[in-house]
């Protein structure tokens, strides 16, 4: 009745297995197959940004992609940011957020985090000017994005002053 | 008398959020997060048309769909309406019935017509697309001159001129006189953008039967968790013991999700139905165009002065549309008596006089929103003082300060009683701020290059705590105010603490902890907040006006308190003596004249549960301490002044906001970094209500901004950073000191970023008073005062 579709997905460095329609989102996957429930879904049309995964370690919104186009890449979801249970092994970019209140209700957290994420991999000299328009992808409705922004920046800062003693 | 010395005390302390690892984390858990074994997914079947009688809806197509499950009407459910009302006369008030499903007639463009259930909400998508609705088409009323036309059509019969609301107020004897006689009568017309208050997450829930305990479960994203389980025991004719509603992880809520709607009442009639769990996720074209909107009203208001810039009085007229029905438990009253009640705000208005009206439209009914009227009203009377003190030569700030409420507590001429608060010190503060940062040299120095800066203020206070003595005032027919709070001591000494109010990104699990751990001198890892279930308190009003923590934090700290006496009566009993000799310290009680002698909570503890036998006859076992809170005044006022500065580029319209500031004053802050948290996100709603958002329909009543393409909420690149002062004036009733905090952001941005735009316009003749000021709206006012100076 369905086109139902068999897919193999790599997600957070684990292979995955599933039987899914071929119009189904990578995003609808991810939260509901696989119950990674994390990444969040704001707009399904590509502007609020709140499903943002890295896709071979680029941001992209996983609510306009399908499942079945992400097969033979790498992707990495909110989940991969810290490894282990603990509340002291959130990472540095995580703990960044908190110091700075960049997050209120988190609705919206798991997409900055992961836009940042893959940005500072590809940026890490970002400036915080730069920082902004990036941050200005997505939409945010508590924080007025400025404890966003300093928590990317002061979390890049950092990374960069571990860089030079290192 | 607490046990813990004012530097060790975490309340005015920013704490690290309690909130935080899991969000973070990706471990929160929102309801579209939630999967029960054998869930159904629901939407809805909506009208396309904007006013129509429904001649028949038919299912059966839908019905065979591959993966649909079932699909009802509101023949097939036979729901009870949801009728909200106040105890005022027809000629004030007219009631409107919200079907759960329309019926025979439907009054906007989404309004749910039937419910479609799906193995997976693809399938339910496709269910929709084969629903057939027939209408006989009625003209749409979609604006207030419409409305109020001699002879429109009419959205309810019972409410003649399509008016709901409509109540005159204060009429100041010899008004009238004042006005007449007044050396300056200056006179402000605006309109303010319909809204949407938008949190990120939409509204959803999952609802479903438990056997066992014989309760229909409804896991909703509310704010207002016990009104929704009284709404939808009425409507499915359940005893409200057998309603159970869970609140997950809110990502927002902003007053939208503090009312009940139509759609989780249907997909709980579903589950009951069908006997599955069945989930609704709104998506965000309706959330965009069917769910609950705010804020387009329409003021018209003189004010009257002095010639040293006295106001001497305030007449308003103020129109509400308040779109097709009344929403619960509110009413359509909610904007209109906000902004009758409120209005003279910060002012020694001597004299004043309001009709308030709210008006019915073929639109998406209105919610509160995050402000409620004070947003619109502020920049009102804002911009009256503004064009008062153009035209007696004054400066902007001098003139406010003439007017300030200064000697406290003051009773206005709306009869309201404002505590003390910082008025004048925010006002004086902000200005020097802003001539220290050197604004007014730059904007000189822009004006000598032809570019335009300009300096806007706004002055504002907001009535928060609420208690039911001021909620009584609004003559609802349910009226909140109080809130309820227990808390319980485990065997090991932890505690958990129940509140009825619902943080949806507050920080409650933080700043209430903050209260309690203070109070009983305890590590805030030993304190739990359970918030949102129904079945853990008997009642609550949930989160809404700037009221959890004012309300909901005294009750939490005075229950904290009653634990606190219980421990001292156990540990008194021990030692022989009264327990007024002990008292609270970290961790333990201990004797107040030898206080090395102590009796640690895990030691009172284990006395109360595992050796009972231990405790004299009058203490009975367990440890839990509950208080009930409510306010018996007005409430309490919580201040600020904002300033904007914006540079106006003429060629493109486009308005850029150099800089903001925010002096504000909440009273004891709790949490200071929670509470700028608040101010900042507060004043990016405020701007975006100023220049950007706004729900637009065609004359036949279609919404025309139906996803984020068009409804333009701003980013990172349009809100500034915001640099924000703090005044302390404690509030003398609330049991922290703590005033409101939630909405003074979004209160005071529109009218300080409307001043300065019309303060960047002051050489060009053109001033605005509409919102939002977008680049259109800008451009088109320059280009038609060129035309009209062309002509001259």
């Amino acid at each position: 009745m369905t086109d139902l579709q068999l897919m193999t997905l790599d997600v957070n460095g684990e292979e995955h297995e599933v039987v899914a329609e071929s119009r189904r989102t990578l995003v609808d996957v991810l939260r509901h197959d696989l119950r990674l429930t994390g990444t969040h879904v704001g707009c399904e049309h590509g502007i609020c940004g709140a499903c943002t995964v890295l896709v071979d370690d680029r941001p992209v919104r996983a609510c306009l992609m399908f499942a079945a186009q992400a097969e033979g890449t790498r992707i990495r979801t909110v989940e991969s940011l810290s490894q282990g249970t603990g509340e002291c092994e959130l990472s540095d970019l995580q703990r960044a957020f908190s110091e700075h209140h960049g997050l209120q209700c988190g609705f919206c957290t798991p997409g900055f985090l992961m836009l940042a994420e893959g940005f500072l991999a590809e940026r890490p000299d970002a400036s915080k000017e730069e920082i902004r328009e990036v941050v200005a992808a997505n939409l945010c409705r508590c924080t007025g994005y400025q404890t966003i922004v300093e928590a990317i920046d002061d979390c890049a800062a950092a990374r960069r002053r571990a860089g030079k003693e290192n | 008398m607490t046990p813990r010395s004012t530097e060790d005390r975490l309340v005015g302390r920013s704490v690290a959020r309690r909130e935080d690892p899991r969000l973070l984390t990706g471990r929160g858990r929102f309801v579209d997060d939630i999967a029960l074994p054998g869930m159904l997914h629901a939407q809805f079947v909506r009208s396309t048309v904007a006013h129509a009688e429904v001649t028949a809806v038919d299912l059966s197509a839908v019905r065979q769909v591959p993966g649909v499950v079932a699909a009802f009407t509101a023949a097939d459910l036979g729901l009870g309406d949801i009728t909200a009302r106040l105890d005022r006369p027809l000629t004030e008030f007219v009631p409107t019935a919200m079907p759960v499903l329309a019926r025979d007639r439907v009054r906007y463009v989404g309004e749910p017509l039937a419910i479609v259930v799906a193995r997976d909400a693809y399938a339910a998508e496709d269910g929709l697309e084969a629903a057939k609705v027939s209408y006989a088409p009625l003209a749409p009323v979609t604006c207030e001159d419409e409305a109020l036309a001699e002879g429109a059509p009419l959205l309810h019969d019972a409410a003649p001129r399509n008016t709901l609301v409509d109540v005159s107020l204060f009429a100041s004897e010899g008004i009238d006189a004042v006005f007449a006689a007044a050396p300056c009568v200056v006179h402000v017309d605006s309109r303010t953008g319909r809204q949407n208050a938008l949190p990120l997450e939409t509204r959803g829930t999952v609802a479903h039967w438990d056997d066992r305990e014989e309760q229909l479960v409804l896991e909703t994203c509310t704010q207002v968790p016990h009104q929704v389980r009284t709404v939808a025991a009425r409507c499915l004719g359940l005893d409200e013991r057998a309603v159970r509603v869970r609140v997950p992880d809110m990502g927002g809520g902003f007053g939208l999700k503090c009312v009940v709607g139509r759609e989780e009442i249907a997909a709980a009639a579903a589950a009951l139905r069908l006997r599955r769990p069945v989930k609704w996720i709104e998506d965000r074209k309706d959330a965009l165009t069917a769910s609950f909107l705010a804020r387009e009203q329409h003021y018209d208001v003189r004010a009257a002065f002095d010639a040293e810039g006295r106001i001497l009085g305030l007449d308003a007229d103020v129109v509400c549309d308040m779109g097709a029905y009344s929403c619960y438990p509110f009413t359509a009253g909610i904007e209109p008596l906000m902004a009758s009640a409120e209005m003279p705000g910060v002012y020694k208005v001597p004299a004043y006089r309001v009709r308030g009206r709210a008006i019915t439209t073929n639109k998406a009914p209105t919610a509160p929103y995050r402000g409620v009227s004070r947003p619109q009203y502020v920049m009102v009377v804002e911009r009256l003082f503004e064009r008062a003190a153009r035209e007696l030569g004054l400066d902007p700030v001098e003139i406010r300060r003439r007017n300030v409420i200064t000697d406290f507590p003051y009773t206005g001429v709306n009869g309201i009683t404002y505590d003390p608060g910082s008025y004048r010190e925010a006002l004086d503060l902000c200005e020097r701020t802003v001539r220290e940062e050197g604004w007014y040299e730059k904007q000189a120095a822009a004006a000598a290059e032809g570019r335009h800066l300009g300096i806007g203020y706004s002055c504002f206070s907001e009535r928060t705590g609420y208690g039911s003595t001021a909620f009584a005032q609004r003559k609802m027919e349910v009226v909140p105010g109080f809130d309820l709070s227990e808390v319980r001591m485990d065997t090991s000494g932890a505690v958990t603490v129940t509140t009825g109010t619902m943080s949806h990104g507050q920080s409650h699990e933080t700043t209430m902890a903050q209260i309690v751990a203070d109070e009983l001198g305890l590590p805030l890892a030993k304190v739990k907040l359970h918030q949102g279930d129904t079945d853990r308190i008997t009642y609550g009003w949930g989160t809404f006006a700037s009221r959890s923590i004012t309300v909901g934090g005294s009750a939490v700290r005075l229950a904290a308190a009653e634990l606190g006496k219980k421990l001292r009566r156990i540990a008194a009993a021990r030692w022989g003596v009264a327990p007024e000799e002990t008292e609270c310290g970290e961790g333990c009680v201990r004797r107040r004249d030898e206080p090395a002698v102590s009796l640690s909570y895990e030691q009172l503890a284990e006395i109360a549960y595992l050796k009972a036998h231990l405790l004299p006859k009058d203490i009975a076992p367990g440890l839990t301490g509950t208080a009930a809170f409510d306010v018996f005044n007005d409430g309490t006022f919580s201040n600020a002044t904002h300033a904007c500065v914006v540079e106006l580029h003429e060629g493109t319209g486009q308005v850029e906001i150099l800089r903001y500031l925010c002096v504000e004053d909440c009273g004891v802050a709790i949490n200071p970094q929670v509470v700028e948290g608040q101010c900042r996100g507060g004043i990016a709603q405020g701007i975006a209500g100023a220049l950007f958002e706004q729900v637009t329909y065609d004359a036949q009543g279609e919404p025309s901004a139906t996803g984020f393409m068009d409804y333009k909420v701003p980013t990172a690149h349009e809100i500034p950073d915001v640099a924000i002062h703090h005044l302390e004036t404690p509030c003398a009733f609330t049991e922290t000191g703590a005033k409101g905090a939630g909405e003074g952001g979004t209160i005071g941005a529109p009218a300080a970023v409307l001043n300065a735009v019309n303060d960047a316009l002051r050489t060009t003749g053109v001033e605005l008073d509409h919102t939002p000021i977008t680049p259109e709206a800008v451009h088109n006012a320059l280009r038609r005062q060129r035309t009209l100076e062309h002509t001259r």
